[in-house]
């Protein structure tokens, strides 16, 4: 009968070193950017207590330099608004905006990509022709007139962002599944009697999901930028203090008050930064992967 | 170009080793082989995947890739160590006295070049002749190689061709600059059988022709039997037997050795009817490369295997035709 | 020497007798392709009884692997039929389909290609009995450790991920999960090709000794004469998409008809040393599969090729009972040592 006794199984590994985590931390790049990511979150779930007025208000003299005033570490704009307390709220907008619009981008995205990939022939070219159509509108053009359209609100902005920035992970989306599709793990779960949601859901989307991972941190990145363009031309929300839209502000006093749009500039410049080497790091962690097994 | 020496080796290995560094040390993955080749000789190397015979085949050329290294023993070319040589003179000695052939020719061919154009480049590379004739011998070394209309061939591109039609052309390649060693690592393994023989007794003409000494590498017993004078057995990086090919077959000495001809199903011994012979198994896998046993590598599968196995590594003794490294060499027949 | 009626196995006699599991006939399969129409597989006939294992050899581009997929559908055939027990699954709908894989599961050539790397093996073995609604998970749980016991790995592989795994073992993996639901027939596809000897014959002993215990059929595809010789009751040589002779495996080894069968026995790497060829060395490359050859396929490389060859495509024809052969000069009667 079988042979028990010949199968010795190497020791269990379950080194952290070896993990996505650990060799991720490992990359000075990459920690830098989740350290810069942490900050700014941080800054997002500490805005409320770190300054409790509404950043909008008027809160002293206008036109502080930073550090001429204690109280406004970070100085104030042409209105007297408290710059830090901007930042640290703007945080707050330029996150949701960029998650959630990253998120309806994803689901969208994959989505379309599965379906198109898996299924090949009359599904997939209707889709990609869908997915060409919206990659031949130059996509800051189709958000803006989206928003103009629909008025400017943190929904509207994240919608529009995100009906608008996903057919490049569609695409992308599509030739993982396509591959996965006729690689012999899908043929395995085929011969056992999956169904195609399974083989969809449970063989193919998670072993095409590590270049998606590194593409949604560029797809934040990418509306988060998007968001203070917006803002920055005067269609962001006019409720809530945003970065791009405190660059806008600052636009008048650049010559005199270059700081009122240099500070939250120096945010985004962070924030992209930072999503951007995290999504560096993950690329490498995950793409050489495979290779050491 | 040196004379060969009838019985003078053209190609001795002494206390080759060679190791992987990473980050928790050295790896030994071949050591202390040794082995000579004679003219005319067709030597193999037989072992199954990770017992270190490509490795050794690519030490033959100086073609370690890295983190592999030599750490230790000589490589002697005609009397020349090659291990000694910095990479100007090893160039020279590559493909003119020690040539190469691989299992997939499309690796080693370049597909942007036409297959006559990459066999002159081969000439031209070595010798000081006329492009007029390198494109004699070139069309000479593809008929030499048995490929059909030669003149038609030499303007096709590697794709081209068929797996059988690249490994002619990879060993017209080779023959260019009329080595007096050609090493041929698994060179007929992605091929189907019928041409599989074809490539085997081109080889083994050529080196009875051209007294070339050939070093075959192979992990399939099968293939050797027909056409080698020698077999060298390796197991976990270490030479465990080396004898003429009718003894090894005859009278296997090694317990591997041994395992390794009773495990392969024999085509036409069908002749037992209805009771079908269980195959021979060796127990277990071969160890990995950090984690080998103090003593006979061999050991923990071995059916032989006592306190002394697992101490101390068997030395290589003399054994009629050839050599055994084990410490029971002769006991095998007990099994 | 016994006699001929002797040899023949009384498993194959035996098993002859009873209704086949597999009925393929004239299975063909056709692919389009920006180069033409290639016509892999072409009026192929077979069937298959239980607790018997037909081999399918030949060379790369018979069509060997194509019809292996053909069976289990992952390819669609343009003409012939598939019945499995009594049903026609030839043009079963993927619903269909999927109720019949319980009686057919294939085993792939590369575990580490098909078995998933994120999931332990424990969920890969569940999955077929998860995915047929069998079983509790407690159930499950027991049959995955029973499974494992069966193709000799420890109960403690269950929490292991298949890259954990020598390519021996996660080829048992791949046979216990095509185990799982218990199927009738299984198709082997190259289910040795990637592995050392020694472990190789683990694998093989590990198949017999299933087939045995279990009386599951299997329909094992093989390039290694030697091997397929090994396990198959019955073997079918195929060249260019068609079968060209098909026999018992003792009557086809001893009395081979067909001279690519011949010439394929000639070619194989024996161990046993040095042996004479019994007939002339096959010249030449298998033709373009987009560019058949006329009559005979075998014509262009056949050393008995005449101008029938050339003209007529030969019939199959029995020359003894169970022994068939597509040639119109087939060797009859006699060993291969002219």
């Amino acid at each position: 009968m079988a042979l028990p006794e010949t199968v010795s199984l190497p020791p269990a590994r379950a080194n952290f070193r070896d993990t996505t985590v650990g060799r991720l931390l490992r990359r000075p790049s990459a920690l830098l950017g989740l350290i810069l990511l942490a900050g700014i979150l941080a800054m997002a779930a500490f805005a409320d207590i770190a300054f409790t007025g509404d950043p909008l208000d008027m809160a002293g003299m206008p036109l502080l330099r930073p550090g001429e005033d204690a109280a406004f570490p970070l100085g104030t704009d042409m209105m007297g608004r408290d710059l830090a307390s901007g930042i640290f709220h703007g945080a707050r907008v330029s996150l949701l905006i960029g998650g959630v619009a990253a998120l309806v981008s994803l689901v969208i995205g994959i989505g379309i990509g599965a379906l198109s990939g898996y299924y090949g022939g009359r599904i997939d070219r209707a889709l990609m022709r869908v997915t060409e159509l919206f990659q031949t509108i130059p996509p800051f053009l189709f958000t803006l007139a989206l928003v103009a359209i629909l008025q400017p609100s943190i929904a509207t902005i994240t919608a529009a962002i995100g009906i608008t920035s996903w057919s490049g992970l569609a695409r992308l989306v599509r030739a993982e599944v396509l591959r996965l599709r006729n690689s012999e793990l899908a043929q395995a779960s085929i011969i056992l009697g999956a169904s195609d949601a399974r083989i969809i859901v449970r063989h193919i989307l998670p072993n095409a999901l590590a270049p998606v991972i590194v593409s949604a941190s560029i797809l934040v990145a990418t509306a988060i930028l998007t968001e203070s363009s917006l803002s920055f031309l005067g269609l962001g929300d006019p409720n809530v203090v945003s970065w791009g839209g405190m660059v806008g502000a600052g636009r008048e006093t650049i010559r005199t008050d270059p700081h009122v749009a240099a500070i939250p500039g120096v945010a985004i410049v962070i924030a992209v930064l930072a999503l951007n080497l995290l999504g560096d790091g993950l690329n490498d962690v995950l793409s050489s992967k495979g290779e050491r097994r | 170009m040196s004379p060969s020496v009838p019985n003078e080796p053209v190609l001795a290995v002494d206390g080759l080793s060679i190791g992987f560094q990473n980050r928790h040390g050295l790896l030994p993955a071949v050591r202390e082989l040794s082995f000579s080749v004679k003219s005319g000789e067709m030597l193999a190397i037989v072992g199954e995947s990770g017992c270190g015979k490509s490795l050794t085949a690519l030490a033959l050329l100086g073609l370690i890739p890295p983190p592999g290294r030599v750490t230790g023993g000589t490589v002697r070319l005609e009397g020349r160590d090659l291990l000694a040589l910095d990479e100007a003179a090893l160039r020279r000695v590559r493909g003119a006295r020690i040539a190469m052939i691989f299992q997939e020719p499309m690796t080693a061919l370049n597909p942007v070049l036409t297959v006559g154009e990459q066999i002159m480049e081969a000439i031209l590379e070595h010798e000081t002749v006329s492009r007029k004739a390198a494109r004699e011998r070139t069309l000479a070394l593809l008929e030499r190689v048995r490929i059909p209309d030669p003149e038609r061939r030499f303007a096709e591109y590697p794709h081209r061709l068929s797996g059988g039609m690249r490994q002619r052309v990879m060993i017209a390649m080779a023959l260019a600059g009329a080595p007096a060693v050609l090493v041929a690592d698994e060179p007929t393994t992605a091929l189907d059988v019928t041409i599989q023989a074809q490539i085997l007794s081109l080889i083994d003409e050529l080196r009875r022709e051209q007294g070339t000494a050939v070093v075959f590498i192979t992990h399939d017993l099968g293939v050797v039997s027909r056409y080698v004078d020698r077999v060298l057995v390796m197991y976990a990086g270490r030479k465990v037997e080396e004898r003429d090919t009718r003894d090894l077959f005859a009278d296997p000495l090694h317990p591997y050795t041994r395992g390794l001809i009773a495990a392969q199903p024999r085509a036409g011994a069908g002749a037992a009817g209805a009771v079908r012979e269980r195959l021979a198994e060796i127990p277990g896998t071969v160890p990995a490369l950090a984690a080998m046993p103090a003593g006979c590598a061999f050991a923990p599968r071995c059916p032989l295997a006592d306190a002394r196995c697992a101490q101390a590594v068997p030395p290589p003794r003399r054994a009629g035709s050839g050599l055994v490294a084990c410490h029971h060499a002769g006991e095998t027949h007990a099994l | 020497m016994p006699s001929d009626a002797a040899l023949a196995a009384p498993t194959v006699s035996a098993a002859v007798a009873a209704t086949p599991v597999l009925r393929v006939s004239g299975l063909s399969v056709e692919y389009r392709t920006a180069r033409g129409v290639v016509h892999a597989l072409d009026d192929v006939s077979f069937e298959l009884a239980p607790g018997e294992t037909l081999g399918i050899v030949g060379e790369s581009g018979c069509g060997k692997s194509t019809l292996a997929r053909a069976v289990v559908r992952l390819l669609d055939p343009s003409a012939g039929t598939i019945r499995l027990g009594d049903t026609d699954i030839t043009h079963a709908s993927r619903r269909r389909m999927r109720a019949a894989r319980r009686d057919l599961q294939m085993v792939l050539q590369d575990p580490a290609a098909s078995l998933d790397p994120r999931w332990t093996v424990g969920d890969l073995l569940a999955e077929p009995l998860e995915i047929h609604g069998i079983g509790s998970r407690a159930e499950r749980r027991a049959r995955v450790a029973d499974l494992l016991g069966k193709v000799g790995l420890p109960p403690e592989a269950a929490q292991r991920r298949p890259h954990e795994f020598s390519g021996g073992q996660r080829q048992r993996i791949g046979i216990a999960r095509a185990l799982a639901l218990e199927p009738k027939v299984v198709v082997l596809d190259e289910p040795v090709s990637a592995l050392d000897v020694s472990v190789q014959a683990q694998i093989l002993n590990l198949l017999t000794d299933l087939q045995s215990t279990l009386g599951v059929s299997f329909l094992f595809i093989g390039h290694d004469l030697s091997v397929v010789e090994y396990v198959s009751d019955r073997v079918a040589v195929m060249y260019l998409g068609r079968i060209v002779e098909l026999g018992g495996r003792d009557s086809l080894w001893r009395r081979p008809a067909h001279p690519y069968t011949r010439a394929l026995l000639d070619a194989a790497p024996r161990i046993e040393g040095p042996a004479a060829p019994a007939g002339p060395a096959l010249t030449g490359d298998t033709p373009s599969p987009y560019d058949l050859p006329s009559g005979c396929r075998f014509h262009t490389r056949c050393p008995i090729a005449a101008g029938v060859c050339r003209r007529l495509a030969p019939v199959m024809q029995t020359l003894s009972p169970g022994h068939h052969v597509a040639c119109h000069f087939p060797v009859g009667g006699t060993p291969p040592s002219d």
